[in-house]
């Protein structure tokens, strides 16, 4: 293994453990708007879209370059915009008459 | 310093954001910031990436690429109705599985220096590939179902197992195929043939994954598939050797997979059990034992005047909305009921099953536009108790997480699952367009219960009329 190979082993390792912990407690309420928000972090892979996008010289490298970075746009654009919307709902109803003694419920 | 050298560290903030912003979803409080959190790393990763050497040569194409991505991913996210939040989900999904496939196999042909080839970031590469495309072809599945392009039910055919384990087999073989090449000196397969190869048969592989799950399941299916593309843009973030990618990806792919576990808990299977599990298959036992039940029990039709004297005359009323409540968009509509309710002193509550909807929350989402105070949306716990206190429980276009086979029949194939105990309330009103067996597609005896009433209609006419007569009446 190379050392930047093992480093990158480091990161996909201690990742999978952040990832784990940091959701460990979420309110059912909370299900859907937390997938949309991961399903647009995802979307960082428009970054390695970009990277490959002229890898291949020649007309097919730039048409599947192209396919790859619209792909990756709509999902981190779709992504938060969805999320957003989901979630102004929520905000919507904290903003609403009920005082702020009676913060949400989180079961 | 230059500009170049800046990017590592742009990506890294990009990378403390992604944490962050999965923090902040994870509480109510915070969950609007930790998205901007999130959008605002990802745009500082996108800005630094521009500044790369490798990128320098592609300019126009990203340019346009974003371009159409961004109008396309901004127009579908806005115009999407409430209802339609799911599929939306499912198919940005799959973009971003497209995506990390052909960026796999973009940098595989880019590096490809004939063979041997390398054997850690070719597995890699095959990874992100096969792992990509099958999330592709799943979410595009999973969105036809939901939006009602494809059969709902779940689809299933003798030897389906088999066609399941060939595909996984072709695809191994054509992999191993590629990285035993000229390592034992006999044979150089055609690189760029085989890989399309592999990508579809993990196009057709994504099919056969998902045709087979019912449409009630497709929550999960979705949560799933998020995880899988998560792992496919970290593999593809260790084939182009940017920690980025694998960061994120892996993150969503670590949390993915418990949220995904945290669903099937909530339907109380295993994802077994939702991957390759009973729905469907037992179906037919379960409709057999329903159909068993016809001897001498009816349904019960009632009209929306005798709707509103039994509410009217009632105390406790549990509202238990379901899906057909979402497709109807009867959200305000039934607040204005619980107002009109309250106002004669009658104690109104809703009773949230977990898979409610189409997903975890759809009905709080929805319930929450319409203004519906936080504290009267009770879960499935908590709400269970009260049922035998309620004069009335009112199901607004819920059907399978009512069903009392889930508790008795242990040949239905939902038993098991916890629902909602809505046949223990004094009255039952089902607001229902028809007879029609819900997504899990099998019957409800509930209908057939003496103390069940049906008022059939669309949700938010049915309850419009219903609060008409109780407006008249007062």
């Amino acid at each position: 293994m190379t050392a930047e190979a093992v480093v990158a082993a480091y990161v996909f390792i201690l990742a999978i453990f952040v990832g784990f912990e940091v959701i460990s407690k979420v309110p059912s309420t909370l299900h859907t708007p937390l997938m949309s928000g991961a399903n647009a972090i995802h979307g960082i892979v428009i970054v390695g879209a970009m990277l490959v996008a002229s890898a291949i010289p020649g007309p097919l490298g730039v048409v599947l370059g192209f396919l790859a970075v619209v792909l990756g746009t709509a999902n981190v654009v779709g992504g938060f915009v969805v999320t957003d919307r989901m979630l102004a709902m929520f905000k919507q109803r904290s903003r609403g008459a009920k005082p702020p003694s009676n913060p949400p419920r989180t079961t | 310093m230059t500009v170049e050298q800046l990017i590592p560290v742009a990506y890294l903030l990009a990378a403390v954001t992604f944490v962050l912003g999965l923090k902040g979803l994870s509480s109510p409080t915070t969950a609007v910031q930790g998205n901007r959190i999130a959008a605002a790393g990802m745009l500082v990763a996108v800005v630094a990436t521009f500044f790369a050497r490798e990128v320098q040569g592609g300019i126009p194409v990203i340019l346009g690429g974003i371009a159409v991505g961004g109008v396309a991913g901004f127009y579908g996210a806005r115009v999407v109705k409430m209802t339609a939040m799911p599929q939306m989900v499912a198919l940005f999904n799959g973009a971003g599985g497209g995506a990390a496939a052909l960026v796999a196999f973009l940098e595989f042909a880019r590096s490809f220096q004939g063979y041997p080839v390398e054997l850690g970031p070719t597995i890699a590469t095959f990874l992100g590939l096969i792992i990509g495309a099958v999330s592709f072809s799943g979410s595009a599945i999973a969105f036809g179902k939901l939006q009602g392009v494809i059969t709902p039910r779940a689809f299933r055919y003798p030897g389906q197992q088999a066609v399941t384990g060939l595909l996984v087999l072709a695809m191994v073989l054509l992999a191993a195929a590629i990285l035993l090449s000229g390592r034992t000196g006999v044979f150089a397969v055609a690189p760029g043939a085989f890989l399309v190869a592999i990508a579809i048969v993990a196009l057709v592989f994504g099919v056969a994954l998902v045709m087979p799950i019912g449409g009630a399941d497709m929550p999960v299916v979705i949560s799933l598939l998020n995880a899988y593309t998560g792992l496919a843009v970290a593999m593809a973030g260790f084939t182009l050797s940017n920690q980025l990618l694998i960061v994120a990806g892996t993150l969503v792919g670590a949390s993915g997979t418990i949220l995904t576990r945290l669903m099937s808990k909530a339907m109380n299977r295993s994802l077994g059990n939702v991957l390759f599990g009973a729905f469907g298959a037992a179906t037919t036992a379960g409709v057999t034992a329903a159909a068993g039940a016809d001897d001498g029990r009816s349904i019960r039709s009632i009209s929306a005047e005798d709707a509103a004297i039994l509410l009217g005359y009632a105390q406790n009323v549990i509202v238990v909305p379901g899906y057909g409540l979402a497709v109807a968009q009867a959200q305000h509509n039934v607040r204005e009921l619980a107002d009109v309710l309250e106002s004669k002193g009658i104690n109104v509550r809703y009773a949230i099953h977990p898979v409610a909807g189409r997903m975890p929350g759809h009905m709080n989402v929805l319930l929450a536009e319409a203004n519906v105070p936080y504290e009267k949306l009770f879960d499935m716990e908590q709400i269970n108790p009260e049922f035998p206190r309620a004069d009335v429980a009112l199901v607004i276009g819920a059907n399978d997480v009512t069903n009392p086979a889930a508790r008795s029949n242990p040949g239905s194939p939902i038993y098991g699952m916890p629902i909602l105990d809505v046949d223990k309330a004094q009255n039952v009103i089902v607001i229902k367009r028809s007879m029609k067996p819900g997504f899990a597609g099998i019957d409800n005896d509930l209908y057939l219960d003496p103390k069940t009433a049906m008022l059939f209609g669309d949700a938010k006419e049915a309850v419009g009329k219903v609060v008409a007569e109780l407006k008249k009446a007062a």
